[in-house]
């Protein structure tokens, strides 16, 4: 199942608190769809889901933003 | 499903995180029922952190009112509560941190006759108390109920914790075996302590509940903290449980509760 959240609206560290949150909430084998924007959410989302044993499947600009996927 | 109010998710942020706590910890600490045993230098501390934690129902019990000698230490009472029930000043605290927490006051001395109903339903207790008897009888019930526990001492710049998990790693009687003799627990003018030396013990105590009750780390089992904090320093002994332990081996000398004499300072605490 494809799953999406907008953190663009927020601050460190509520960009990877509602990025846990979320991942917590969706099945083993599903993908999560994350629109963020660059620097720091950029930095830290990808690397954090990495390290918490997800698999970070493409990483994809549009306009502005970026569109992490992460599959859990 | 796991979900927050968006007020939950910000206050407990740096809660969620932690990889070793995160959205599942959290959840867990809201879930959970920690007992206090004193609301005095330890238990101050120890029961505001664990209202900052977010623990579901925290249940405090001690018997006395505020006096001015405790707020040196005791930093959950202030002034303008003192003649005040110390679990009625606890419970104001605990709410005014956080008011997701239901607190439990009970105002009573802990004895053979009532602990093991004090400590019924309760995932962890945190032993405040400031005299052996008690602590002697916190170990015997935790131990037979088979409550987790933490253990905690201070005295002068000293202090001393380790965290019981009944029947699985060392209890307080395995190290120590019965209260020591009259003569060698502290007189009135020796029964000094640096507040903050209460702070320090009760916050390890704290830690040690929220980490129980996580799971993240390793709790203090099987060992002894001690800390001087006039060179500050920090010392951690390995203990082992004594297969020929009063309370908590195969065969059991002690099988049911019993109050010690309450050998305690007349000192106002």
């Amino acid at each position: 199942m494809l799953h999406s959240i907008d953190i663009t609206k927020e601050r460190c560290p509520m960009t990877m608190v509602k990025v846990k949150l979320k991942l917590s909430q969706i099945e083993k084998g599903d993908m999560l769809d994350v629109l963020l924007a660059e620097g720091e959410p950029l930095q830290s989302v990808p690397r954090t889901a990495e390290e918490q044993g997800h698999h970070v499947e493409e990483i994809r600009k549009e306009g502005a933003y970026y569109h992490v996927m992460i599959r859990k | 499903m796991i979900d927050f109010t968006q007020s939950q998710l910000e206050r407990y942020s740096r809660h969620i995180l932690l990889n070793s706590v995160g959205v599942e910890g959290q959840l867990k600490l809201m879930n959970s029922r920690v007992l206090i045993i004193g609301a005095g230098g330890l238990g101050a501390p120890a029961a505001m952190y664990c209202a900052a934690a977010g623990i579901g129902r925290i249940g405090v019990v001690d018997a006395d009112a505020v006096e001015v000698s405790n707020l040196q230490r005791q930093i959950i009472h202030f002034t303008k509560d003192i003649g005040a029930l110390k679990v009625m000043s606890a419970k104001d605290k605990i709410e005014a941190i956080n008011p997701d927490v239901t607190v439990e006051p009970v105002r009573a001395f802990v004895q053979a006759s009532n602990i093991e109903g004090i400590i019924d339903g309760y995932d962890f207790v945190i032993d405040g108390t400031d005299n052996f008897a008690t602590k002697f009888l916190i170990n015997d019930a935790c131990v037979m109920k088979r409550i987790p526990y933490s253990h905690g001492g201070i005295l002068r710049f000293n202090g001393q914790t380790m965290t019981v998990l009944p029947k699985k790693s060392a209890c307080y009687r395995c190290v120590f075996h019965k209260p020591p003799p009259e003569n060698m627990i502290p007189t009135c003018s020796e029964a000094g302590v640096l507040g903050a030396v209460a702070g320090m013990l009760g916050t390890i105590q704290a830690a040690e509940a929220l980490k129980y009750i996580t799971g993240a780390g390793e709790v203090l089992a099987d060992a002894l903290l001690t800390f001087d904090a006039l060179p500050m320093n920090f010392r951690k002994v390995k203990l082992r449980k004594n297969p020929k332990c009063a309370v908590c081996s195969e065969h059991p000398s002690i099988t049911r509760l019993i109050d010690g004499q309450q050998i305690v300072c007349d000192l106002k605490k």
